[in-house]
């Protein structure tokens, strides 16, 4: 025997490898509860296949289909989980009969059955850790433990939570899972729709808890932001058919490719208006208008999603607050209020209207879901620019200094007691 | 955080196998597919390209090709979670040349993009 030329001591070290697994895991966990028919057992089958590679790869170098190693261990080691499940029920049911050879078969069935659409069960993985029987935020840390490859501890810094909150959130998930007997399937036609938006939600939720931090000094995480966009991708490649997918690969594209130009040099939040627009990523714009593209070439009726890609579209295209299309901004937010309505929807429209046909028409609205927006900072900021853009001086000051009494952050209340000054 | 791939080699004299472009197309599929390539493209000879030089003040435009011995061959953007990710990523492209087009020799190399997290 050769001995192969040694590979450099990187490809051997504990990062390189647990980052194979790492990318490599969500497949094998898919492929696995398949099998098994239990995410736990997956999960610890493949935490095993990690343990051996961590032994073997250092000594014998890295094997060179890397991911298909970790796929073929994990596999063995179900297959022998099986036969010992076998085992034992055979011997509990009497030795004697021709268990053996049926055992064996369904061994080698599912030996043969593995390779088969891993796509299929990684988006049947999908939808068991998005299932609408656990709660948003269990959905959320399951889908990043299990789709996203990351550790509870990970999930914890991102949602600034202990790590054994996260992990007992996890372990009761998948306690849930199980006894409500979740099927390892893609749901039927009937229920899809509902299913792909119960998997949109997690998703979002991930990305705007990184763009719009909730909690925490930070007010972007954009680790979160792009581990939601990864997922995102990731569906959209599984679910080609579905418009709304890509309606929120799109919207996540051109959010983020405005991250970078959201906090000032000190770090204070910038709004649309006020960010440097040759700080915006091409690249992101450009993929996001690629994917909402994908969208309409499905020829639906567009969803929640594709419309708020398309406002977000408006501001990717136009070099300017004045070059924006705010007639079209306008109608989009009319579209998004029959899809979804909210009175936050309705004051962004009346903002919208403003910019395209002048305060006064954006101000009838603005006051009309004045009553259901108690307490809500943008609403009096709103009516304070509006109201300031018609020369009604006294009324805007008294609106700006209601918007500076209601916010939290300091930064905003300086903007608003300036606003209020300006007044007069 | 993003990293940018640039990958140059010298190529042997055979022709660059189907299989080689198949094998490259289909671990991009997969690498899109895990949404963590951004954008990629091949590039073509420095014959078909231009130098423009700044150096002592002097602006100095030349035509290709250019003399060094390896040839950019195309370029990548990854966005991932570490440096391991991006150089496994590589690696399995480099090894796709390493298997199907005997001779070829080349390197990838590996920088993160700045401000792009």
């Amino acid at each position: 025997m050769t001995t192969p030329p040694s590979p450099p001591d990187y490809m051997r070290s504990r990062a390189a490898i647990e980052t194979v697994w790492r990318i490599e895991s969500p497949r094998i966990v898919a492929a696995l509860t398949r099998i098994t028919g239990d995410i736990g057992t997956a999960e610890e089958l493949a935490q095993d296949a990690l343990v051996i590679a961590l032994e073997q790869w250092p000594v014998h170098g890295v094997p060179d289909g890397p991911g298909a190693w970790l796929m073929a261990t994990a596999k063995h080691r179900a297959i022998d989980l099986i036969r010992r499940r076998a085992n034992y029920a055979r011997k509990l049911e009497e030795v004697g009969r021709a268990m053996e050879t049926s055992t064996e078969s369904s061994a080698d069935e599912v030996d043969d059955h593995i390779g088969d659409h891993i796509g299929d069960d990684l988006l049947r993985l999908i939808f068991v850790a998005c299932h609408p029987v656990l709660s948003a935020p269990s959905r959320a840390a399951l889908t990043l433990r299990l789709i996203g490859g990351l550790t509870t501890h990970e999930i914890g810094r991102a949602f600034l939570m202990p790590e054994p909150t996260i992990a007992q959130r996890i372990v009761r998930a998948k306690r849930t899972i199980a006894d409500k007997k979740v099927p390892f399937a893609i749901p039927a036609p009937g229920e899809l729709a509902s299913r792909v938006g119960s998997v949109l939600e997690v998703i979002y939720l991930v990305f705007n808890e990184g763009y719009a931090a909730t909690a925490g000094a930070d007010w972007m995480r954009p680790e979160l932001c792009a581990e939601a966009l990864r997922l995102g991708r990731l569906l959209a490649g599984l679910m080609p058919a579905q418009p709304e997918v890509h309606g929120l690969v799109a919207l996540m594209e051109l959010q983020a490719s405005r991250l970078r130009a959201r906090a000032s040099d000190t770090g204070d939040p910038l709004l649309l208006a006020d960010q440097d627009r040759r700080r915006w990523d091409r690249l992101l714009i450009r993929r996001g208008l690629d994917a909402l593209r994908r969208a309409e070439a499905l020829g639906q009726a567009p969803g929640p999603y594709e419309v708020q890609a398309e406002i977000a579209a408006c501001h990717a295209r136009a070099a300017s607050v004045a070059d924006t299309d705010w007639e079209r901004v306008a109608a989009l937010y009319t579209v998004l209020g029959h899809l979804s309505p909210s009175p936050v929807v309705e004051l962004n429209r009346a903002v919208a209207v403003a910019m395209a046909y002048g305060p006064s028409r954006g101000l009838e609205i603005a006051d009309r879901v004045a009553s259901s927006l108690p307490g809500y900072v943008q609403l009096p900021a709103v009516r304070g620019d509006l109201l300031f853009r018609l020369g009604r001086l006294g009324e805007a000051r008294a609106e700006f200094a209601r918007a500076a009494s209601l916010t939290a952050n300091e930064t905003e209340r300086a903007l608003y007691r300036a606003r209020a000054n300006d007044c007069g | 955080m993003r990293y940018l791939m640039l990958l140059s080699g010298t190529n042997p004299e055979t022709a660059p196998p189907p299989e080689l472009f198949e094998a490259i197309m289909k671990l991009g599929g997969e690498a899109a597919q895990a949404g963590v390539l951004l954008d990629t493209a091949g590039l073509l000879p420095s014959a078909t390209g231009a130098r423009v030089a700044l150096a002592g003040g002097q602006l100095t435009i030349t035509d290709g090709p250019f003399t060094e011995s390896k040839e950019l061959i195309s370029y990548a953007l990854y966005e991932v979670r570490s440096k391991e990710e991006a150089v496994e990523w590589s690696s399995r492209f480099m090894k796709l040349h390493r298997d199907l087009w005997p001779g070829w020799e080349g390197k990838t190399d590996i920088l993160q993009v700045m401000g792009a997290e």
